[in-house]
């Protein structure tokens, strides 16, 4: 008996079935985007105690509806926003702060605990020029953070990690470091340098 | 008859298709694991905008999305005016307090002060609808918020 060859089975719509099925999950998918600036709203308070703050400690950001910044009274370019604020978190102007190198000027914040960034806004204002301003402000903190996460770091055994990447591994679960001690530095650092960021209604 | 079958003249040979499919299904598993379904169909324009500092939202905990935009081109009878969405549906702001309470109710108990709400807000809003809706969430205590952002540098934002 001859042997006959299996015949050959046309996968010729193979192409198209799996075309049908790409086009129906581009259409019906998207791609999520999920991550963004973390803010917390500061709770509804019942009590009206007025707390009594130093002009000189806080950091007044204004946004009008021409979305042109306001930076303690001088009109500024939103590049120049982050260093503004970085050297005014890290002035230390009363001394108590041993970790600032700021310049010391008595007439800005006396040191990171006490300094408050307050953000305003017009109705008008440009959503995404809010979202520019307020991540040049985290921004400032993030710098701040990073560089005392350095110095920190190298003490406690976490050499050659900045704040963002203690957070990150912190949270890692791969990460196989010792997880109670990072927590310390990280407290530590958030302690030093908080993030005063206040928005007024 | 011949023995010597003449070769057939002119006609290209077939271009062989056969990976084809192959190429497609790459594609396809592409999309079936990078991307998921779409939650709500958005009735509004929803371009966010960019910015470098952000963290990622975490999926452990539970997230609530309010959207904000312009009606995009087919819902035009809303208006030209920012509006927010909430689930399926264009909300008033007084909805909003409603909504979080609903999205607590359908959580367990344990994970509601984990509650996040997720913004997503169109760049061209103005910040008067997404700070009254901000006001709206101090009144009913939901304060984890986060402004659900794109990555890139925020310089550019214009």
């Amino acid at each position: 008996m001859a042997k006959r060859s299996a015949p050959e089975v046309n996968a010729g719509s193979m192409a198209d079935i799996a075309f049908l099925l790409l086009i129906f999950f581009l259409v019906t998918t998207t791609i999520e985007k999920d991550s963004g600036i973390n803010r917390k709203l500061p709770p509804i308070e019942e009590s009206e105690e007025d707390v009594i703050i130093k002009q000189k400690n806080i950091f007044t950001v204004l946004l009008n509806k021409n979305d042109h910044l306001l930076v303690e009274d001088e009109v500024m370019e939103l590049k120049n926003l982050r260093k503004a604020a970085v050297e005014f978190l890290d002035n230390g102007g009363d001394g108590s702060c041993t970790y600032c190198k700021g310049k010391k000027n008595p007439s800005s914040s006396d040191n990171p605990d006490k300094a408050i960034i307050s953000l305003k806004n017009d109705r008008e204002t440009s959503y995404s020029a809010y979202i520019s301003v307020q991540n040049e402000l985290v921004a400032a903190y993030n710098v701040l953070r990073n560089r005392r996460a350095l110095e920190i770091g190298a003490q406690k055994g976490f050499p050659k990690m900045n704040f963002i990447d203690m957070q990150d591994n912190y949270k890692d679960v791969r990460w196989n470091g010792n997880k109670e001690k990072l927590k310390d530095v990280i407290d530590q650092i958030k302690t030093e340098i908080p993030q005063k960021l206040s928005e007024v209604q | 008859m011949s023995k010597f079958k003449k070769k057939k003249e002119g006609g290209l040979a077939p271009i062989n298709t056969a990976s084809l499919p192959d190429i497609v299904f790459m594609l396809l598993f592409f999309f079936m694991v990078a991307t998921v379904m779409r939650e709500d169909t958005l009735m509004i324009q929803n371009a966010l905008p960019v910015a470098n500092q952000i963290e990622k939202l975490d999926k452990k905990n539970p997230i609530s999305y309010i959207y904000i935009g312009k009606p995009s081109a087919n819902y035009k009878k809303f208006g030209t005016e920012a509006r927010i969405q909430l689930n399926d549906k264009f909300a008033d702001l007084g909805e909003v307090g409603t909504f979080i309470n609903a999205e607590r109710a359908a959580l367990r108990e344990e994970l509601i002060p984990f509650l996040t709400v997720s913004l997503k807000v169109d760049k061209e809003a103005n910040m008067g609808i997404v700070g009254d809706v901000k006001q709206e969430l101090r009144k009913v205590n939901a304060l984890k918020i986060n402004y659900t952002t794109g990555s890139g540098d925020a310089l550019t934002n214009k």
